[in-house]
Order: structure tokens, then sequence, then C-alpha cells
């Protein structure tokens, strides 16, 4: 599991109970814990869900997941009155490749993902809320299950919650594989006990969600920092970002560097501070070449390209995304093909194949640069994999065909020469998949 | 008692199922924790599994199947006594994953989705698993192992032979 790390440059506001055996729920109580709902309920019934929304709208948050949404107006878009149950809904199903920072949430400080699913609960009038985790994260369900029961005992969750008057029930749940299940329209259909398929929209989930009633959506990261900002106040917690990205967030750094981790980092933070400072570096003091800035589904930058602010306005201006923090690290010792046809495979292997663009799409460019790979390629397959690329994108039911097909883009166009190269006989980078038998003996 | 008169689960596990449809607004949500659930006690997902878990929530059996083929963590064979799932997906990768993948390969004497005769070890490589700042990381069952070297890999192993040996 990932281990603690730390350095002076960060700001810890969702990290900051991090390693204080938070998990125990009068350690979690002694850290400020459970006083942001209490201010909440103080707020009085009538006042109260507004006050939620305001303070949330103010904090600037964005989602964590992936997209960037901002949570206030999310919660905003629930009917107040509704003939169905509204839910609340944490996706803890993190999957995207780079990016293990709900593990340590989960681990660190578990109160902190139900509080803010309580709250998120009495801003919109929901009853209940689900806090899904991958099915591989068993031990944090675990956790998980463990902190809910310790709630439910002090009266947190179930009848009259802190004697509010106010019902609220919490229920964990398992996945069992799927990265296409952490899509919100798919985290549902899975939590009703369908295959993980998307939905088209609209309707949005706001409106018509789980089991048909409204629903927010939320990343573990998103919800876990609702305590913090009704306790700090949003303008504070905005303050400490950029602007319309306000905070901070958790970024798993991985790859190439020195010290990876998991870093509670500013928005807006440069990222090549992030790199050769938090992280303490390239491996081995080697030249960097590319990083994947926001988990695999972020398209490639090239090492020039680094002087930039991690906030995801900044990231999409330059053509990449702030995605869910996952920053990737590659050294010059690196081979983008080999790269690119590693990120691929998981695609092609995750596409729950609803959408034709997305599952015949992953399937012919994880071909063609697999033949590349294997030294049989020509120069029209890079035109051929940019093409059937370029073809997926706003195809799809969910953001997965994009997500397939940006990163893809980005490898054949920011290295094309090194794919020409590839092609003609002339490889850089030292190979990692090892033996051919990982190449044609995966068939996932 | 069961609400199933002749269930295939342990009692313990039983009670929970039993439980476990009652607390959803639809109890087809249990569907999916079931099955793991159900693969954790009996090793993998039976025709058996299927068609109990199937009739405590008023599915066909082809529903459960058709649910059961989404998830890659389900199965419907047996796997070894101790599943290896060597992550080799980017970070992993880059801290050499692939080495790994290797290395288990040649000290259980097994491809990549295949039992040992004993019965003892399965392998399997997968996609991400969330433990990327400590790569390159596996998975033994349930728990986490990482910043592997191929040194470190046979002491874990091993342990888990002197474990299954017992």
């Amino acid at each position: 599991m990932p281990r603690l790390v730390s350095h002076p440059d960060e700001v810890k506001v969702l990290s900051r109970r991090f390693g204080q055996g938070a998990a125990k729920i009068d350690r979690y109580i002694a850290l400020d814990g459970y006083a942001a709902v209490q201010k909440a309920i103080a707020q009085g019934p009538e006042a109260m869900p507004g006050w939620i929304i305001d303070t949330m709208k103010a904090s600037g948050l964005r989602g964590r997941g992936g997209a960037g949404f901002p949570t206030g107006m999310k919660w905003s878009f629930v009917p107040k009155n509704s003939a169905k149950p509204k839910y609340v809904l944490v996706n803890g199903d993190e999957s995207e490749p780079g990016t293990c920072k709900d593990h340590i949430l989960f681990r660190e400080d578990p109160h902190a993902v139900i509080e803010g699913t309580i709250i998120a609960g009495l801003a919109i009038g929901a009853k209940t809320g689900f806090i899904y985790l991958r099915g591989e994260y068993r031990y944090l369900l675990q956790i998980m299950e463990r902190a809910v029961a310790d709630a439910y005992e002090r009266g947190y969750l179930g009848k009259n919650i802190f004697g509010s008057g106010i019902d609220f029930d919490i229920i964990t749940q398992t996945g069992a594989g799927a990265y296409e299940v952490g899509e919100e329209s798919a985290l549902m259909e899975s939590l009703e006990g369908k295959r993980g398929v998307p939905r088209i929209r609209p309707p949005f989930p706001a409106v018509v969600g789980l089991y048909g009633g409204p629903t927010i959506i939320n990343n573990a990261e998103t919800i876990a920092n609702v305590p913090h900002i009704l306790l700090m106040g949003g303008e504070a917690y905005a303050r400490l970002g950029t602007e319309r990205n306000g905070g901070t967030r958790l970024f798993s750094i991985s790859g190439h560097v020195e010290r990876p981790g998991v870093y509670e980092l500013p928005m807006g933070y440069s990222l090549r501070k992030a790199i050769y400072e938090v992280a303490g570096g390239i491996l081995g003091g080697k030249e960097l070449k590319a990083v994947v800035p926001g988990g695999a589904s972020c398209p490639v930058l090239r090492a020039d390209e680094i002087d930039i602010g991690l906030d995801f306005d900044q990231l999409s201006k330059c053509g990449s995304m702030l995605g869910s923090g996952g920053i990737v690290v590659l050294d010059e010792t690196v081979s983008i093909v080999e790269f690119a046809l590693r990120t691929i495979k998981f695609y092609q292997h995750e596409s729950c194949g609803w959408c034709i663009p997305c599952r015949e799409g992953t399937d012919w460019i994880k071909k063609t640069l697999t033949r590349v790979y294997e030294g049989g390629g020509a120069k029209k397959d890079i035109n051929t994999v940019q093409y059937v690329a370029e073809n997926m994108m706003g195809k799809t039911f969910c953001p997965f065909g994009d997500a397939a097909a940006m990163p893809t883009l980005g490898f054949v166009k920011k290295f094309r020469k090194e794919f020409e190269d590839y092609i003609e006989g002339k490889k850089a980078g030292t190979p990692l998949m090892m033996e051919e038998s990982n190449l044609v003996g995966v068939e996932h | 008692m069961s609400r199933i008169a002749k269930s295939i689960f342990t009692p313990e596990l039983a009670a929970y199922f039993d439980h476990l449809v009652t607390i959803y607004p639809v109890k087809r949500s249990a569907l999916v924790p079931m099955l793991l659930y159900a693969q954790d006690e009996v090793g993998y997902v039976s025709e058996a599994v299927i068609q109990e878990v199937a009739q405590r929530l008023d599915l066909f059996d082809l529903d459960v199947r058709s649910v059961l083929s989404y998830y890659s963590m389900l199965r419907t064979k047996p796997a070894g006594k101790f599943n290896v799932q060597v992550c080799t997906n980017i970070s992993c990768m880059l801290r050499g994953g692939f080495e790994i993948l290797e290395h288990c390969k040649r000290r259980l004497g097994i491809e990549n989705k295949q039992v040992t005769a004993d019965g003892q070890f399965s392998l399997e490589e997968v996609e991400c698993i969330g433990d990327c700042c400590a790569a390159p990381a596996m998975q033994v069952n349930y728990d986490f192992h990482d910043e592997l070297t191929p040194a470190k890999v046979d002491e874990i192993l091993n342990e888990y032979s002197t474990e299954g040996g017992k």
C-alpha cells in the first residue's frame, strides 16, 4: 500500500489527518471530526441546504474524479421536490492508471468521506448515501465498513442524526473489477446490479439517477473535502488555489521520480516543481522525457511543456487535462511507442463494448500499434491510428471513448518522429515489456 | 435459518446474504457483492453459485451470467489458493512490472492465467490496482505487496508456500 510522504510545499487540508489514526472515530472527533456536519445542522432546517450549497459554490471546488465540474453547481441542479427518493453516490472506484489518492484517503481518513456524504445528503435532501469502492480495495472496504458501523453506534448515522430530526443511512458497496464503472452512469448501473455500461445523457443523474431518483455522484476526494470547506469557509478554501480552481488536491506522483507518493498541493502549483522538488527529481538523475499529467487518459506533455500550473484550466489550455491528478513521469529511456501501446492495451481491455466507436476503435488502435511495435509497421499506420482515434472522439455514450483516443493522439502527434524512426528500424528507448509473450500472450 | 432451504454457502455467509438483500432499495443491487463474496468462499463462481444467487435475487440464471461475464475479478474456474495478480499498467511498467511478471512466471512455472499443478498458486497479469506510488505492485488475493524486486517476490511467495503447506 502507498506509504505516507511529506514535503514542505504541501498545503494539508484534506490530508491533515493522514497518519494520525483518524480511522478511529474518537481520534477523528478529536481532530474536528463531525464538527462540520453539526455546523451545517446549526444553520436550521430552512437555511441549511442553501447555506451548504452556497459555501460549496464559493469554495470553487471542482470534481476530483477527472472532469473538474464545479461541485456546488452540480448539487444545485437537484430538484428540491422529487416524487422519488434522492441519493448521494460516492465514487471510490478509483481505477485511473497512475492514481492512488483515494486508496490513501479511505485508509487514513474514512470518516471524512462519511461526513462529506452526510453533508451532501443534507444539501439535497437525500436520506441514503452509497459509498462504492473498487473490488480490489477489500481491506479499504473493511476500514470503511468499520467506520460506518462506528458512526451508526454514535448516532451520527441512522435515525435523527445529531438530534436534527433528519434520518440518513450509508451503504457501502464493493465492485468486482471494471475501470468503466468509474464512469458515473456505469457506476449507477453497477450499483443496480447490472453490467457497467453507460447511460445516455440527458437526463443527467441530478434529475434521473440511481433507481430513477435524483442523484449526486462525486469522487471520494471531492466528498472528503466538503467537511473541511464548511469548517474553514468557502472563500478561505478558494483562496488556496487559483482562479476558478479552488483549494488543494491530492496528486499521485509515480513513475521515474526519486520520491513517488501522494502529495497535497495547491491548485495551480508548478508541474516542474512537483516533479523536481516535491517528488525529488528524475530517478537516478536521468533526463525527463515526458509526463502524463493527470492519469492515463490525459494527453502526454513533452519535457519542454512542464512550466505550467497544475489546474484544470491551464492543463486544458495546453491541450491536456488535469484529470484525476495522477502524474506519471517518464525518463529518457522510455520508448513512447511501447508506452502508447501499453496505454491503449488498457483501454482495449476495459472498453465495455457498448458503443461501437470505442469497442472497435480501441481494438484497431491496439492491433495497429502492436504491428508497429513488433517491427511490421508502415508509415501510414501512424495516420491510421490518428484517424481512428479522431473518429472515436465525442461519438460515445460516455467519456471512455475520448479517454482512450486523447492519450493516443497525444503520443502520435507529439512524438510522431519517434514513431517514424521506430518504423524505420531506429528504435529509441529500452524495452520494458521484456518478452514477445507479453504481447501475444496477454489476451485479456 | 437462511431463507434458502439448502444453501451451498456456510451458515455465516448464507445469513449475511439474507441480510444483504434487505438493505437496498432494489434487491438486485446485492448481485455484484454477492458474486464476489460467494467466489471468496467457493473459490470461483460455479454453476451452483449462479443458481443460488439467481434464486436469492429473483433473477434468471442468464441475468447473473450476463453480469458475471462483465467483471474482471469474477471467474468461472478455480484459481490457485493464492492468486498472484501482477500489475503491468503504466506506473508499474515504468518501475519494472513486466520484470516482476516474468519472474513470477519462472518462479511458479506457469504462464498468465494458469494454476500450478498443486493448486497452490495462480498467476494473472492485471490492470492498475491503485498502488502506483509504490510501484511495482501486486496483490496476492486481496493483500497488497509493493515496491517489488525479484528477491522480494521470492520472499513473499515463500511465505505463502509455507502458509499453504500448513
